[in-house]
């Protein structure tokens, strides 16, 4: 096959130039499409759809109908409970998010000053309650409400308490019991980003730092390595806030729906009861809108944030 | 005065690596006993505190009936024995639909995603990082926009959009979606762009090969660390599939799902259960072991440059 005589960027105008190109690599359209057709039909459509709806009330049997802001004004005026929702929400993506991303930097850390069979044989165990999907609920039995469950029994024997605590029952203790749960599996993919990340350092830059002047672990932490990886930063970030909003099913599983006064309830929560059970489409969509707008705009700031870190 | 340190700093350097080997100075920069001891310790604990509850669920599993009931309460276990576990599988034989099929849908729905994953992944992954059509850059910022969001955004519509395609309660509805997991796009198009020689495709375009051979020849072979990781990714997800909103019928439900109702059924089964959740993570976790260094690889080039 002859190769077409070489055109120069200059030649032409933009607009001819970009039809150039994008006839001579129509392959590479051919091949994102089937994954963007997906793509588009599972992910784009329906944040779109949602936002439409929001605006209508739908209960799927008849078509919807517009009702402009009714639904946000309802949600904000009207319903208490998902204010509680959004209250919970944000505390809870407030201390898990960041919580859960300094746990994977500073254990991906310290398990990277170790030997690298040992290292290996450590990721896995950190990593292990992230993969294993509802493992989390034996913390109901290690934190059972009578005084066969282990903790209670221990403090009980410690004298710590006299009488066994309803763990998953008591207002005061669930959001902390959960918290810790969400924690507990929350070292996955962004963990192992960071463990990537900090082999990716390269090894010289440690000793032209010490002829610099680095003095300890943590000026090289802040001055070579996290410089470094940025990059794995970044995305570690990322993952980590969008999953500290994605802790619904954990909360359910420990606590059961509805949580006792609705200490423990979500905006996931919320969306669940009005999608799911009470087939107010429109009213759903628009907590799935507003939940929508809360992840990027976390993400958006954060990254941000980060962005400026070390420029 | 720079000049005369790094003299010194060599000097050093050499003598150091003579005496002890050149391992033993990488590891001795910049790092006090006292740190390394107050680390090793911190890390003891808390991997202590991650294996426990999991200990705790095996334990569970391998406790004989009048020690789950014992008081107080044993965190290990004197007679162990796996009656639990030949009890979990009777009740599996008992179970409403057989339990081959709980087995066999699941198997089925994790080969069936993970495949499509893989192949859609991998071909848009090569197109965004090696070929060059304009609108690659918009498209893959969408990708990293989507990272943003997950799946409770989008539930209530995919439920409604399932509804209209006639998809509800047919595996269509679990695989397809699975097929196109933005992040197996994201992790693959970064391995690729740093990974696969853009001088290598070249010149095999030159010679006349066309992209389809080139991906599958070149490319794929370039990027074992990415799919494997892209496999175990979307495998794991899969496999944990539990309680799936579009499938209503027992005969379509997965393993982790009947696994799960045992898990949940009550006190009497207690030990029962906790066999059940043993058997449950140990496939992820093995799983895991096995690929692990192709994972690592393959997330040292994820990072987000922008």
């Amino acid at each position: 096959m002859p190769r077409e005589k070489a055109v120069i960027r200059s030649d032409i105008s933009k607009f001819r130039w970009t039809l150039l190109q994008m006839k001579k690599n129509w392959v590479g359209y051919a091949m994102v499409l089937p994954f963007f057709i997906l793509f588009f039909m599972f992910t784009v459509i329906p944040v779109v759809l949602s936002v439409v709806l929001s605006f209508t009330t739908f209960n799927m049997l008849e078509w919807p109908k517009w009702v402009g802001m009714d639904n946000y004004i309802r949600l904000f005026l009207d319903d208490d409970i998902f204010l509680t929702a959004i209250k919970n929400t944000m505390l809870f993506a407030v201390i898990t998010g960041p919580c859960s991303y300094l746990l994977c930097l500073f254990f991906a850390w310290f398990i990277n000053e170790l030997r690298p069979k040992i290292r290996s044989f450590v990721t896995v165990l950190f990593y292990a309650p992230s993969i294993s999907g509802n493992v989390y609920i034996i913390f109901k039995t290690l934190f059972s409400s009578d005084q066969y469950g282990i903790v209670n029994a221990y403090a009980m024997k410690l004298n710590l308490i006299q009488k066994p605590i309803l763990w998953f029952q008591d207002e005061n203790y669930i959001f902390g019991l959960v918290v810790l749960v969400a924690l507990w599996t929350s070292l996955g993919t962004s963990f192992l980003t960071m463990i990537a990340g900090f082999q990716v350092v390269n090894q010289e830059l440690y000793e032209a730092g010490a002829v610099d002047g680095v003095k300890n672990r943590w000026q090289e932490l802040w001055f070579i390595t996290l410089p470094s990886m940025k990059p794995q930063l970044m995305l570690g970030a990322i993952l980590s806030i969008t999953s500290s909003f994605g802790f619904g099913q954990i909360i359910t599983d420990l606590v059961g729906f509805p949580s006792p006064n609705y200490v423990v309830h979500t905006i996931m929560h919320h969306l669940g009861d009005y999608g799911g059970m009470r087939f107010e489409m429109g009213y759903a969509s628009a907590i799935a809108t507003l939940l929508f707008f809360m992840m990027v705009g976390a993400n958006l700031l954060v990254t941000k944030m980060l962005r400026k870190v070390g420029t | 005065m720079v000049a005369d340190l790094k003299q010194k700093y060599i000097a050093y350097r050499n003598k150091r690596i003579i005496q002890k080997g050149p391992s033993s100075f990488k590891r001795s920069i910049n790092r006090s006993k006292g740190g390394d001891a107050a680390i090793f310790i911190l890390l003891g604990i808390v991997a202590v505190i991650m294996v426990m509850p999991m200990v705790y669920a095996i334990v569970q599993a391998l406790k004989p009936l009048d020690e789950l009931w014992v008081f107080p309460p044993r965190f290990y276990v004197v007679n162990p024995t796996l009656k639990n576990f030949s009890d979990l599988f009777r009740l599996m034989g008992n179970s409403w639909v057989p339990f081959s099929r709980y087995i066999f849908n699941t198997v089925f729905i994790s080969i069936a995603g993970t495949a499509g994953n893989v192949l859609l992944s991998s071909y848009a992954a090569y197109a965004i990082s090696k070929i060059h059509f304009p609108g690659r850059k918009f498209l893959f910022s969408v990708i990293v926009y989507s990272l943003m969001f997950n799946a409770t955004v989008t539930g209530i519509t995919n439920f409604l959009l399932m509804t209209y395609l006639g998809w509800v309660d047919t595996y269509l509805a679990v695989i397809v979606p699975a097929c196109c997991t933005t992040f197996g796009l994201y992790l693959m198009k970064q391995f690729m762009e740093t990974s696969v020689n853009d001088s290598v495709l070249e010149s095999a375009r030159i010679e006349g090969a066309s992209e389809n051979r080139i991906f599958w020849t070149i490319a794929m072979p370039m990027v074992k660390p990415a799919w494997v990781t892209l496999i175990i990714f979307a495998f794991k997800d899969l496999w944990n599939t539990g309680q799936n909103m579009y499938i209503y019928s027992e005969q379509l439900k997965t393993f982790n799902y009947a696994i799960s109702q045992i898990v949940t059924s009550g006190i009497a089964r207690s030990g029962v259960g906790a066999a059940a959740m043993v058997v449950t993570m140990i496939v992820p976790i093995t799983v895991f072991i096995i690929s692990q260094s192709n994972v690592i690889q393959t997330m040292s080039t994820s990072g987000m440059k922008d």
